[in-house]
């Protein structure tokens, strides 16, 4: 079988400092993502879902390990070449409401420009072809204070697209949406996946939709392990009882979701 | 069509930069007739020579100040904003200005009490005190780091720079506690803001290091632009976000510093211009904002300038004038925050 593995890190420890005190929420984690899988990291409030996210982004020094993209320790990367790997969205408030979609679409080509971040024709192009697969090509000259939260997150997922990175990352991509965009969001990310061939990672909370729509899990269990494999396999194993600590919360495989 | 909007507001400015910059030349404490001012700026000279020392030595010195430390200001404002992801910040109120007036009293105060070193003396004495104001900003802007990294939260940050301003005007007074009474006398007409203290010998230090810093200001377009989005999606896209910051800060420290020293510490220009650049343009894209503001910043500050040289009963001090500008508009914003996009 064709490895299409693009990242995997090898005895990665993650956690955070508190104070002089050092927190270890997960160590000893070999996972790896894939090329044309969407991945949904899963877990309680708390497990480190956004700590994971934030090693493997760089944004924060893992405890122990490394993580290695086609052999290439990432932390080790310039950051200009990283930037050119691996693309983030993430819940982090933006300052952008004046910029205009494609404006905003477009700071996404800032690792392929020059020193003032002058956009090409080529450029350009990327950024309409990011906006078309995103399905905001029709908002793009509108203030992203205009859009309402799926259609800005819409944006968000074109610049990260427009960046044009092998893997993106979306921290909790879905948190603020109403229902229908939370699935439109979470299908345009399989799309990507499926038809870009993007290893798309995402962490989130709703569990029904990612079971639905994801090609693999990471799961995160109470006794702060990482079980991964294809969806199928994890449910029918039962590992999705191993996500939350009350016993009177059962997984139910046939409606794919928690009943109590 | 945004390009549109973008071309008229800028040629907009200039008009308005080039008429207030006439004006400034035109009006003044002295009546000067017209045909006298073209001769003169000409280089044909005047027969009265008081004149020509007045256009020549005080109005044209005047109007460059001032515009220069209007564009200053302002990028020094755009930066504290964009940096600290606060669309209130800016220098007189994240307590830079006070910083650097601090510094200049502490020279002052050490080179004999007297500010007459500021105003008339030589090189070596003014240098002193640019770089008392430098160093005063620089304090002042480490201090703001520091606190950014321990409380997120944009309004304490502010109220820490409003303190960091208490402080520092304590201590000055202070100082003055044991200064000489023209020391105190030159420090408390500096305080009131002055577009009048830069001479033609000093004008080339001036306007040399504040056209120096507002290049430096637009060549970091892309990353205050990356920084829009947050210190995470900078990091994201390439930004070395601790090394842009600090360059964001240095060019502001240097134009807030360089400023003060020579002008005194002005208010409200910094915190108020970035908003009318966006306002009138529209986006929070630097690379158009830059531009707008230093040219926004000139009018102002020219403006300013012309109101305090129009009272037949002498000059009104900068700082009178500033806030009567600043303050509504802030009240505006502030009041208007929910329909103004780049609040949102």
């Amino acid at each position: 079988m064709e490895d299409n593995t693009i990242l995997r890190t090898r005895d990665l420890a993650v956690g955070y400092r508190n104070g002089k005190q050092q927190v270890t929420l997960l160590k000893g984690l070999n996972l790896s993502l894939e090329c044309g899988k969407l991945v949904a990291l899963l877990g309680q409030n708390g497990a480190g879902k956004s700590t994971l996210l934030r090693a493997i982004t760089c944004d924060e020094k893992p405890i122990g390990g490394s993580i290695e993209v086609k052999g290439k320790n990432l932390m080790d990367m310039p950051q200009k070449e990283r930037s050119r790997i691996l693309g983030l969205v993430s819940t982090e408030r933006i300052q952008a409401g004046a910029l205009t979609v494609e404006e905003l679409v477009g700071l996404g080509r800032q690792p392929h420009t020059g020193f003032l971040g002058r956009l090409d024709d080529e450029d350009h192009e990327i950024v309409r072809q990011a906006m078309a697969d995103s399905g905001i090509i029709n908002k793009a000259g509108e203030y992203i204070a205009s859009l309402s939260d799926g259609e800005r997150q819409k944006a968000m997922i074109a610049r990260a697209l427009a960046q044009q990175t092998p893997i993106i990352i979306l921290d909790e991509p879905t948190a603020f949406l109403d229902v229908a965009s939370r699935i439109e969001t979470m299908r345009l990310l399989q799309t990507l996946a499926h038809e870009r061939g993007k290893a798309v990672l995402l962490s989130s909370h709703d569990i029904s939709q990612s079971l639905m729509l994801a090609d693999e899990l990471w799961l995160i269990t109470t006794d702060r392990q990482v079980i991964t494999g294809t969806t199928a396999k994890l449910v029918s194993d039962g590992a999705m009882d191993r996500l939350f600590t009350n016993k009177t919360i059962r997984f139910n495989n046939q409606i794919l979701d928690y009943s109590f | 069509m945004t390009y549109r909007r973008y071309a008229v507001t800028l040629i907009a400015l200039t008009l308005s930069l080039v008429l207030l910059a006439l004006a400034c030349l035109i009006f003044g404490s002295v009546d000067i007739p017209m045909s006298q001012i073209t001769d003169i700026v000409m280089g044909k000279g005047s027969d009265n020579k008081a004149w020509e020392i007045i256009i020549l030595q005080s109005r044209i010195p005047m109007i460059a100040t001032a515009a220069l430390a209007g564009a200053a200001l302002s990028i020094s404002g755009l930066l504290l904003q964009t940096t600290f992801n606060n669309p209130l910040a800016g220098p007189s109120i994240l307590g830079v200005s006070s910083g650097a007036g601090l510094g200049v009293a502490i020279v002052i105060l050490a080179m004999g009490g007297s500010l007459g070193g500021l105003f008339g003396g030589n090189v070596g004495s003014y240098m002193a005190v640019l770089l008392g104001a430098l160093m005063g900003a620089g304090v002042v802007l480490v201090v703001l780091i520091a606190f950014s990294a321990i409380v997120r939260s944009n309004t304490m940050l502010l109220i820490i720079g409003i303190l960091v301003s208490y402080l520092t005007s304590s201590v000055v007074q202070l100082l003055n506690s044991v200064a000489t009474e023209e020391g105190v006398h030159n420090y408390v007409s500096w305080g009131f803001g002055n577009f009048s203290g830069v001479s033609v010998a000093q004008m080339p230090v001036y306007a040399g290091i504040i056209i120096l810093a507002l290049i430096g200001a637009a060549l970091m377009v892309k990353p205050l632009n990356a920084l829009l989005l947050g210190t995470r999606y900078a990091r994201n896209l390439g930004v070395n976000v601790a090394r842009t910051r600090n360059i964001l800060l240095l060019i502001t420290g240097v134009l807030t510093a360089v400023v003060t020293a020579f002008c005194g510490p002005i208010g409200f220009i910094g915190l108020v211009v970035p908003h009318i650049a966006r306002m009138s343009l529209g986006t929070s894209n630097h690379s158009r904002l830059v531009p707008a503001t230093i040219l926004a910043g000139a009018d102002i500050a020219l403006l300013c300038a012309l109101v305090s040289v129009c009272n037949p009963h002498g000059i009104i001090p900068i700082n009178a004038i500033t806030p009567i500008i600043g303050v509504p508009i802030i009240l505006y914003i502030i009041l208007n925050r929910r329909r103004i996009q780049y609040f949102n």
